[in-house]
């Protein structure tokens, strides 16, 4: 029901982060608003004279204004994976606009509802199914009160382009005009009716990159481009090596430079100046003595992690594993490993803060702006509302920017020197202070019968983590299980985290059984599969590939592999030619379902991104350590790929319209380096057990499987 | 130092030893040329000297009098977008799009030499660009189309 404006007002305290309505009608103008929230905690509105309505209650705002605008608010970041299109596309089908009238407001913590970060796949099946259904709950609303106006049955009207009209008569009124001059609020719920997949034109549809004009032209502003009035540059000094403690800094040459003030706190020393250059040169003519410790090499890592691995939290162990390998023909034991790779987005971490009347607002790219905001406020010891993060569209993340350390630099440097600074973070500095994808050891013990029945799976993770760790395949006797353990480096997210690693770990292994059995890399894996999803993306991926029609050329080997992760299938095949032990990976075949599909196009780009991005990890990317210090800190050091390293791609998207969709930034890595290592063993009989693959483009003679 | 830049000549208040992609950006407000490895081995920072792609991160000031630098932002000419870009635009090849400005800038000079690149040749020059997001494939299609028109 409409309501008016002395029922709704809602209870607005600070405190208790509750959604302030007059503030957003201010925002706004007068309009629909449409927010997600449970019909309970509106339904409490007519009886009082205010709504509390908890922050968390709420995914996502669209209001149409009086000027038939629809804006959408949302704590989604767009990093990359085209989220502010698919999104804007879901809201235009349901409203039934062109997408050109629909605006997203991203990620700015004073404007958007909270928000727990664009983590986990988690925006399109969660933010982009609740986006749906608030614009089809305003489209609802719009129709309700245009068949007020006309007193006429709703059901009989239609909404299109920006209008409801009746197709019985003339009547036609736009949104503006309907939602004008009123400040409705309008709940949904799960039984909202969004329209029919069948009858969807819009999402299903590759529309372009929203805003893809600004990209081309140098013209979109990411935080390392933005300036304020006043601004000054900051810098960090960082020190020699990780875990060090300052003894003591002479910055008297750096203070003697004009412009440069120094900020010292505890350990903590940065400098600003009026241009980058200066403040540059006013961090290299500090001399500081700092206390180092010894810390373990990468060496030493794979041991490390082996010995300091956590017993594991076990979710039991079905079945009986020593029955199940003393029932097995072939029994298999091994170990592999993973290194710690670094995300390198190309935009390393920046930002710009500055403080108002005790408020603190920052600019920077991250994922989490509301973690950021939430991390500042508990920083500076102020209240979450004297905190402001805003996002602009950031040069990628891939899971490597969920904190915002440059936030934090610059923001204790503005509130030292008065001034609103920008801090840029080096290449250098992004590949040593940030964050890495874990490190990993993997020991599988298995036990396989002649007829391919897997009799017994034994599988132990250290340290990389529990995404996708429980095997799909059939197998009566297993454990899976998880021992956190000591990790030399910062660790943290990266995409498809720990799926790659345990994918990658359990596809080898399930390669070297088929090879014991003799038996098709394909067949087996197919039989000891029920998921018909997962036969659907093998069989898929296998036909495109030719798997078993094609011949292999001397010297070439053909290798499959399949995982799930984050709601996506993915099943990937590989072709590899090997001359004089050289590696070149020719050919890669994925098929990828991830439910409904929103935007083919951007969805065909991530799984490709994946795929390309996945070769690095696969093949030659490791980061270096000793000491305490990253020994290639740099692109020129760690190689990643680029279009050399392309081979020849195809890629099979299966569209179930029938399914909700899923994230798709994710899952689609998680195949490439399990079916490029298997097409390795079939080249070569080797079997390698260590990612990255060959991180000097060639398979050593003397390396057994 | 007087620089010509997009066809203009501009004063620069830098020291003649700055690198370029900093002037750029902190000086003169020319942000679509970005950094991102600061030793010439991303490709993000070039711009076009004398009309041949050239990594401004390592390109100190001094070395510039007297020839013609055109960035990112000086390839649109009365509000219509440089073939590239039109062709770029037509491929919506990118995801964050960070290494746009680079990839834009390195195939206006790939295709000033040689019109009709040949995918391997296509491989060559542009392998001095990094496209994190790993949308190469797509690049390579924006190259062709905008080759081909």
């Amino acid at each position: 029901m409409e309501k008016t404006e002395k029922q709704m007002s809602i209870h607005s305290d600070p405190g208790q982060n509750y959604l302030n309505r007059r503030k957003f009608f201010k925002l706004l103008g007068g309009g629909l608003a449409v927010v997600f929230v449970s019909n309970d905690l509106l339904s409490l509105a007519s009886n009082r004279t205010f709504i509390p309505i908890p922050e968390n209650q709420i995914g996502a705002w669209v209001h149409v204004g009086e000027d038939g605008i629809i804006t959408v608010f949302t704590g989604k970041t767009e990093v990359g994976q085209n989220i502010r299109t698919s999104l804007a596309q879901v809201v235009a089908e349901e409203l039934q606009v062109s997408l050109d009238s629909v605006r997203l407001v991203m990620a700015d913590t004073d404007l958007v509802p909270n928000d727990f970060g664009t983590v986990g796949s988690r925006s399109t099946p969660q933010m982009g199914a609740q986006l749906r259904k608030a614009s089809a709950a305003a489209r609802h609303e719009l129709i309700r009160v245009a068949a007020a106006v006309w007193k006429t049955d709703p059901d009989t009207l239609v909404a299109d382009g920006g209008f409801v009209s009746d197709p019985t008569n003339k009547n036609k009124m736009s949104y503006g005009q309907l939602s004008g001059g009123k400040r409705l609020l309008v709940p949904i719920s799960d039984a909202t009716k969004v329209i029919p997949i069948a009858e969807r034109k819009i999402s299903g549809t590759s529309v372009p990159k929203v805003n893809i004009k600004s990209f081309l032209t140098g013209k979109h502003k990411y935080v390392s481009d933005m300036k304020v009035t006043g601004m000054v540059y900051g810098k960090i000094l960082r020190p020699p090596a990780y875990k060090s403690e300052l003894i003591d800094a002479d910055t008297s040459a750096a203070k003697a430079i004009p412009g440069v003030i120094i900020v010292q706190e505890g350990g903590f020393i940065g400098v600003t100046a009026n241009d980058p250059w200066t403040a540059a040169k006013a961090i290299k003519v500090i001399h500081a003595n700092w206390k180092t410790s010894p810390q373990k090499a990468r060496s030493e890592l794979f041991e490390h992690l082996k010995n300091t691995g956590d017993p594991g939290r076990s979710s039991g162990i079905q079945g009986d594993l020593s029955k199940g390998l003393r029932e097995a023909d072939h029994k298999h034991k091994a170990s592999y490993q993973v290194d710690y790779i670094a995300h390198v987005p190309l935009e390393p971490r920046a930002a710009i803060a500055f403080w108002e009347q005790g408020k603190l607002t920052v600019y920077t790219g991250t994922q989490r702006p509301f973690g950021v905001r939430d991390t500042l406020a508990g920083l500076f010891n102020i209240p979450k509302e004297m905190v402001r993060v805003i996002v602009p569209d950031t040069g990628s993340a891939y899971g490597g920017k969920h904190s915002g350390e440059a936030a934090e630099e610059a923001a204790k440097l503005s509130k030292a020197v008065g001034k609103p600074v920008k801090l840029v973070w080096t290449r250098e500095e992004e590949f040593t202070w940030a964050y890495f994808r874990p490190a990993g050891v993997i020991e599988i013990n298995s036990g396989v019968r002649k007829d391919g029945t897997i009799t017994a799976w034994d599988f132990h993770n250290y340290n990389s983590g529990p995404a996708a760790i429980a095997t799909p395949y059939t197998v009566a006797n297993q454990q899976n299980l998880f021992h956190p353990a000591d990790t030399p480096l910062k660790q943290g997210s990266y995409r498809g985290l720990a799926s790659t690693a345990n994918v990658f770990a359990r596809e080898s292994h399930m390669g070297d059984l088929a090879r014991m059995l003799e038996m098709d890399q394909l067949d087996f894996r197919l039989k000891n599969l029920k998921e018909p999803r997962f036969k659907a993306v093998l069989e898929a991926a296998a036909k495109s590939f030719g798997w078993g029609a094609r011949k292999k050329s001397p010297g070439n080997g053909f290798g499959i592999a399949t995982g799930f992760d984050k709601g996506g299938y993915v099943a990937t095949c590989a072709e590899v030619s090997i001359i004089n032990n050289r590696v070149k990976v020719i050919r890669i075949t994925e098929a990828f379902e991830c439910g409904a599909i929103v935007n083919p196009a951007h969805l065909h780009n991530q799984i490709m991104g994946s795929i390309v991005q996945g070769l690095g990890g696969a093949l030659f990317e490791a980061v270096d350590f000793a000491g305490g210090k990253i020994l290639n800190p740099s692109i020129s050091s760690y190689r990643v790929p680029r279009f050399s390293d392309l081979p020849e791609i195809e890629i099979v998207m299966i569209d179930r319209k029938d399914l909700p969709s899923a994230g798709a930034g994710e899952a689609p890595i998680i195949g490439v380096a399990p079916a490029i290592r298997n097409a390795i063993l079939d080249a070569t009989g080797i079997g390698l057990t260590a990612l990255p693959l060959i991180p000097d483009g060639k398979v050593a003679d003397n390396v057994s499987g | 130092m007087v620089l010509t830049i997009n066809g203009k000549s501009v004063t620069v208040n830098a020291g003649p030893d700055s690198d370029l992609l900093t002037v750029l950006r902190e000086e003169l407000d020319l942000t679509g040329t970005k950094y991102g490895c600061g030793e010439a081995a991303c490709g993000a920072c070039m711009v076009l000297i004398d009309g041949s792609a050239t990594p401004s991160c390592v390109t100190r000031i001094n070395s510039l009098e007297g020839k013609k630098i055109e960035t990112i932002e000086g390839l649109e000419k009365n509000d219509k977008l440089h073939k590239v870009q039109e062709a770029f635009l037509k491929t919506d090849p990118f995801q964050c799009s960070y290494c746009a400005s680079g990839m834009i800038i390195a195939t206006v000079s790939l295709l000033s030499r040689n019109p009709k690149p040949t995918d391997a040749q296509i491989v060559d020059v542009m392998n001095r660009n990094i496209c994190r997001c790993g949308t190469y494939a797509n690049i390579i299609k924006a190259i062709k189309l905008a080759a081909s028109s």
